[in-house]
C-alpha cells in the first residue's frame, strides 16, 4: 500500500503519456502475439528502455547514499567490449559473461574506494572513469567495432522468453530482485542512514565505508548487465557510443522517480519507472513522425512538465490554492445560509 | 565612551538570547567579551555588526546613536570583524585582498602599482614585510589573520571585533597577532575581543565583561578580576553553596574495577591520560570548553584513533580502532552536537532507535518489523519520549526528546559503558532533570557512564569521580567527599604552578 502510494505520480505520469502518445499515434497501445514472441510498440518500449532502467537500478543506491555515479556509461562500453572480446576469442558465452560482469565490478570498486576510502566527492571520483574508460574500451576493441556472431550472447539483445524480449526480463527480474533486496534486508534502512547523515551513521555503529563501496560495485555489476545487452543487440561492441551519455539519462531516471539528489529515502521501482517514461517519450515522439529535429527539445519539455508536476513547492501551492478555494466556498455558504 | 550599548535585547524562537545588556567600549582599550557557549556572545557581535537586527535597546558610536542594518553599514559607520575563520580570499593576493572593493584607479581602471604602494604601506605599520603579490593562500594562518586585521582596521578605523582570532594559532602566533592588537590600541581603537582562552584573556585585555544565559554578569578591570571570580562569573556558580552530590555517599569503595586506559593520547588532541572506570560508575569530566573533554571521549570511542596508550578490560585488551570497534567491546557514545553527530534527522523515531542495533547485527539479519515496534514503543515510553507516535521523523522532535531517542538507540543495545557528551545542552529544565534520573537508573542496573559537562552542578550531582581537563591534559582528579562544585572550580581555574599543590 505505503509502495503504491510511493510510485503513484511515477504511474500516473506514464498513463497520461500513454494516453498522449495514443492520441498521435493511435496503434500504441496495440499488443499482438506474433510466433510465440510479444509484439508492439509498448514491448518495444520496454525492450529499448532496458539499459536506461539497469543503469537506474544501481545509479539510485548510489544516490540514495547522496553519491552519483557518471561512469556507468563508459563502464558499459567496457563491459561490453569485454565480452565481445571473450568471445571473438573463442571462450564461450560463461566465459564472457563471467568476464564483463567482472569488469563491471571492478569498475564500481575503483569508484567506490575513491569515494568512500581516499575521500574523492563522488562527482569527481567518477568523472575520472567517465573519461577514461572509453580510452579502456577502445584500446579492448583496438580501435575498431569487434563484432560477433555467438547465437548465445546475441539472446541477451534480440532474444524472447515466455513471449517477453530478454532484455525486459532483465530489469524486470533485476529491479524486483534489487527492490526486495532491499526491503527485505536491512540494506535499504542503513543505506538511507548514511545518506542522511554518514556521520552519524558511522558512529551508530554502520559500516558506512563498506557499504558506500557495496553500492558503486552494485552501479557497475548493473551497467556490465546494460553493457552485455546494447553489445548483443548490436552483434557488436561499438567502443566510442555504447552507453554514451546514457549515465544522464539513468541519473533523471532516478530524479523522476521522485527520489532526492541529496540522498536518503530511494525507491528503485519508481526510479524504473521513470526510466520507463524516458523511453515512452522517446518511442513516442518517434512514433508521432514529427521531424527528427524536434525530438530532443520535445523530450526535454515533456520532462521539464513531469518534474514541475512532482515538485513539492508545486504539490503545497497546490494544497495551499485549494484549501483557500474550500474557505472561501465554505465563507460564502455560511453567508447564504444567514 | 566610543561605543556604548543599552540594554540591548533580542529573541529568537524559544529563547531570550540577549536580555537587556549593557556594553560599553573606550578608545584606546582592549575588551574581552567571555561566556560559555550559548551565552550570548556571537548574537551581541551580530546585532553590533549589523548581521542581526536587535529587537530592542540602543547603541551609539561617539555619542550618535546607529542603527546598522548590514555589515557593510556597520564597517561604514567604523565596525569592523575579523572572525576565526579568516574570511578573506585566499586565491587574490595580500594587496588584492587588502584593497578589495576600495582599488585606487585610475582611467576606470585599477592601478596596480598604486595598489601594491599602498598595501605595501599599510603592511608596514604592522610591522610586516611581506611579499604583497603572492597569493593569500600561501601565508600561514597567523599572517592571514594580521592581513584580516589589517584590512578590517582600515575599512573601518574606530570599532574592532576580534571573533576568536587565536583559536587555531600556536603561540608564537598569538604573540604575533597580540602584538598587531596591541599597536591597534595605542592608536585609539576600542577592540572587543572574544575567546576560551583565559590565559589570552589576561595576558591582552584591560577589561572584561562576562555574559552567561543572554544576560550581563559583570564588567570588570582584568586587573581587578582574579582568575577564580571570573571562572565563577563564566559558570555561574557562588563557591560557598556547595552541593555535595548524592551519589557521592559511600561511591568508590564499592565499585568493582571494569575497564582500564592507559596512557591513551593524541598529538594535538589530548595528552597521554590514564583512567579506570568502575562497573556502574558515574565518571565526570569537567573542563572548560576546548580544554580537551571531547577529544577524550572521541579517542575512547575510537572516533579518531589514539596514537599511543592501551585499553583493557578483565578479560584482556580491548581493540578501540573505530566505533565498530568500540561499539563490539560494549561502548556506546551520545556525542555533543547531537544535529550533525547523532540523530539520522529524515528517518522515523523508530528507525533511529533500531539503527545501532540493526547495524550490529549486520544487513543481512534484518530486525523483524513487529519487534522494532516493540522496541520503540518500549523506549517511547521508558524515557517518556513526546511524540505524536513511533513513525514521526526525528527531525521534528525538540531537542531534549532527540536526546532521550539518540540514548535509546545505545540503551537498547545494551552496552556496559557508555560516553554521553553534554547530554543536557540545550534541553529544556524538565527534561534536563529526567535525564539526569535516567542516568542514575541506568548505573544502579551496572552500566558505567563518562559523563561531559559544562554545567558543574550537574556532574556533582550524578558524578561519583570528577576528572578536571584544562588545556588538553587531565590535570585532577575527585572523588567522593571532594567531589564539589568548589573544588572543581578550583583545579579548573588553576594554573600549571598550583595546579599540582589542588
Amino acid at each position: 500500500m505505503s509502495l503504491l502510494r510511493r510510485i503513484a505520480p511515477q504511474l500516473v505520469a506514464l498513463l497520461i503519456l500513454f494516453a498522449l502518445v495514443s492520441v498521435v499515434f493511435p496503434g500504441f497501445l496495440s499488443v499482438s502475439l506474433n510466433d510465440g514472441r510479444l509484439v508492439g510498440p509498448v514491448i518495444d518500449v520496454l525492450k529499448r528502455g532496458a539499459p536506461v532502467a539497469l543503469l537506474s537500478i544501481g545509479m539510485t543506491l548510489v544516490i540514495a547514499t547522496r553519491g552519483i555515479d557518471l561512469s556507468v556509461g563508459t563502464t558499459m562500453a567496457i563491459c561490453g567490449a569485454a565480452a565481445a572480446a571473450v568471445i571473438a576469442a573463442g571462450w564461450g558465452l560463461p566465459a564472457a559473461l563471467a568476464v564483463a560482469l567482472a569488469a563491471g565490478a571492478a569498475a564500481g570498486l575503483w569508484n567506490g574506494v575513491l569515494v568512500a576510502i581516499v575521500g574523492i566527492q563522488p562527482f569527481v571520483a567518477t568523472l575520472i572513469l567517465m573519461t577514461m574508460g572509453r580510452g579502456i574500451a577502445q584500446l579492448i576493441t583496438e580501435g575498431c567495432i569487434l563484432t560477433f556472431s555467438d547465437a548465445g550472447l546475441a539472446f541477451f539483445g534480440s532474444g524472447t522468453l515466455l513471449g517477453l524480449p530478454v532484455p525486459a526480463w532483465l530489469w524486470i527480474v533485476g529491479g524486483l530482485g534489487v527492490a526486495a533486496l532491499m526491503r527485505r534486508t536491512a540494506l535499504g534502512l542503513l543505506i538511507e542512514a548514511i545518506g542522511i547523515n554518514r556521520r552519524a551513521s558511522a558512529l551508530a555503529g554502520v559500516n558506512a565505508t563498506v557499504l558506500v563501496i557495496a553500492v558503486y560495485v552494485a552501479a557497475g555489476l548493473c551497467a556490465a548487465l546494460a553493457g552485455i545487452v546494447v553489445t548483443a543487440d548490436i552483434r557488436g561492441a561499438d567502443a566510442n557510443n555504447a552507453g554514451l551519455w546514457l549515465e544522464l539519462d539513468a541519473i533523471l531516471a532516478v530524479v523522476i522517480g521522485g527520489n532526492s539528489l541529496l540522498g536518503g529515502r530511494f525507491s528503485v521501482i519508481a526510479s524504473i519507472l521513470g526510466a520507463m517514461i524516458i523511453q515512452t517519450i522517446d518511442t513516442g515522439v518517434l512514433l508521432a513522425g514529427f521531424p527528427p529535429e524536434y525530438n530532443l527539445v520535445i523530450k526535454a519539455v515533456l520532462v521539464l512538465m513531469i518534474l514541475v508536476l512532482q515538485s513539492p513547492r508545486i504539490a503545497a501551492e497546490w494544497r495551499l490554492w485549494r484549501d483557500s478555494q474550500r474557505a472561501s466556498r465554505a465563507a460564502a455558504e455560511r453567508r447564504q445560509a444567514s | 565612551m566610543l561605543l556604548t550599548v543599552r540594554t540591548l535585547t533580542k529573541a529568537f524562537p524559544g529563547t531570550l538570547a540577549l536580555d537587556g545588556v549593557d556594553f560599553d567600549l573606550a578608545a584606546g582599550e582592549v575588551h574581552a567579551l567571555l561566556g560559555e557557549n550559548g551565552a550570548g556572545k556571537s548574537t551581541l557581535i551580530k546585532c553590533l555588526t549589523g548581521a542581526y537586527l536587535r529587537d530592542g535597546g540602543a547603541m551609539a558610536l561617539d555619542g550618535q546613536p546607529i542603527d546598522p542594518r548590514s555589515t557593510v553599514e556597520a564597517q561604514d559607520l567604523g565596525i569592523g570583524t575579523v572572525y576565526q575563520e579568516v574570511n578573506l580570499l585566499p586565491n587574490l593576493t595580500v594587496a588584492q585582498n587588502l584593497m578589495f572593493g576600495r582599488e585606487p584607479r585610475r582611467w576606470g581602471l585599477i592601478h596596480t602599482a598604486a595598489l601594491r604602494t599602498e598595501a605595501r604601506a599599510l603592511l608596514t605599520q604592522y610591522g610586516l614585510d611581506i611579499d604583497v603579490d603572492r597569493d593569500l593562500g600561501s601565508y600561514s594562518v597567523a599572517i592571514q589573520q594580521i592581513i584580516a586585521i589589517a584590512r578590517a582596521a582600515a575599512l573601518s578605523g574606530k570599532v574592532l571585533i576580534l571573533d576568536e582570532p587565536t583559536a587555531s594559532l600556536d603561540a608564537r602566533e598569538v604573540e604575533m597577532v597580540f602584538d598587531v592588537v596591541r599597536g591597534l590600541r595605542e592608536r585609539g581603537l576600542g577592540i572587543a575581543f572574544v575567546t576560551h582562552f583565559l590565559d589570552q584573556v589576561y595576558a591582552l585585555s584591560d577589561r572584561i565583561t562576562v555574559l552567561r544565559n543572554g544576560r550581563k554578569v559583570v564588567t570588570e578591570r582584568t586587573a581587578d578580576l582574579g582568575r577564580m571570580a571570573l571562572i565563577e562569573h563564566m559558570l555561574g556558580r557562588a563557591l560557598e553553596s556547595e552541593v555535595v552530590g548524592q551519589s557521592a555517599e559511600g561511591a568508590g569503595a564499592t565499585t568493582q574495577p571494569m575497564l582500564h586506559f592507559s596512557g591513551t593520547g593524541r598529538a594535538g588532541a589530548i595528552e597521554p591520560f590514564d583512567l579506570d572506570v568502575g562497573r556502574g560508575e558515574v565518571v565526570g569530566l569537567a573542563g572548560l570548553l576546548g580544554s580537551g573533554r571531547t577529544e577524550s571521549a572521541e579517542l575512547m570511542f575510537g572516533v579518531r584513533p589514539a596514537q599511543t596508550g592501551a585499553a583493557r578490560d578483565a578479560d584482556g585488551p580491548l581493540d578501540l580502532s573505530s566505533p565498530r570497534a568500540a561499539i563490539a567491546a560494549g561502548f556506546g557514545f551520545a556525542p555533543e552536537d547531537r544535529k550533525t553527530d547523532g540523530i539520522v534527522a529524515d528517518l522515523s523515531i523508530r528507525e533511529n532507535i533500531i539503527l545501532g542495533l540493526q547495524a550490529r547485527q549486520g544487513w543481512a539479519k534484518p530486525i523483524p518489523r513487529s519487534e522494532q515496534n516493540r522496541i520503540a514503543d518500549d523506549y517511547i515510553r521508558r524515557l517518556d519520549i513526546r511524540t505524536s507516535g513511533r513513525e514521526k521523523p526525528i527531525g521534528d522532535l525538540s531537542g531534549g526528546n532527540q536526546q532521550k531517542v539518540v540514548l535509546a538507540r545505545w540503551l537498547a543495545m545494551n552496552p556496559r559503558f557508555l560516553i554521553l557528551d553534554e547530554p543536557t545542552r540545550g534541553i529544556d529544565v524538565g527534561a534536563h532533570a529526567e535525564i539526569l534520573r535516567l542516568i542514575h537508573d541506568l548505573t544502579d542496573a551496572g552500566l558505567s557512564v563518562l559523563i561531559i559537562s559544562s554545567e558543574i552542578d550537574e556532574l556533582v550531582a550524578v558524578a561519583d569521580r570528577v576528572i578536571v581537563v584544562r588545556d588538553r591534559r587531565h590535570v585532577a582528579e575527585l572523588s567522593g567527599e571532594r567531589v564539589t562544585a568548589d573544588q572543581i572550580m578550583r583545579a579548573i581555574a588553576a594554573t600549571d604552578a598550583d595546579g599540582a599543590a589542588a
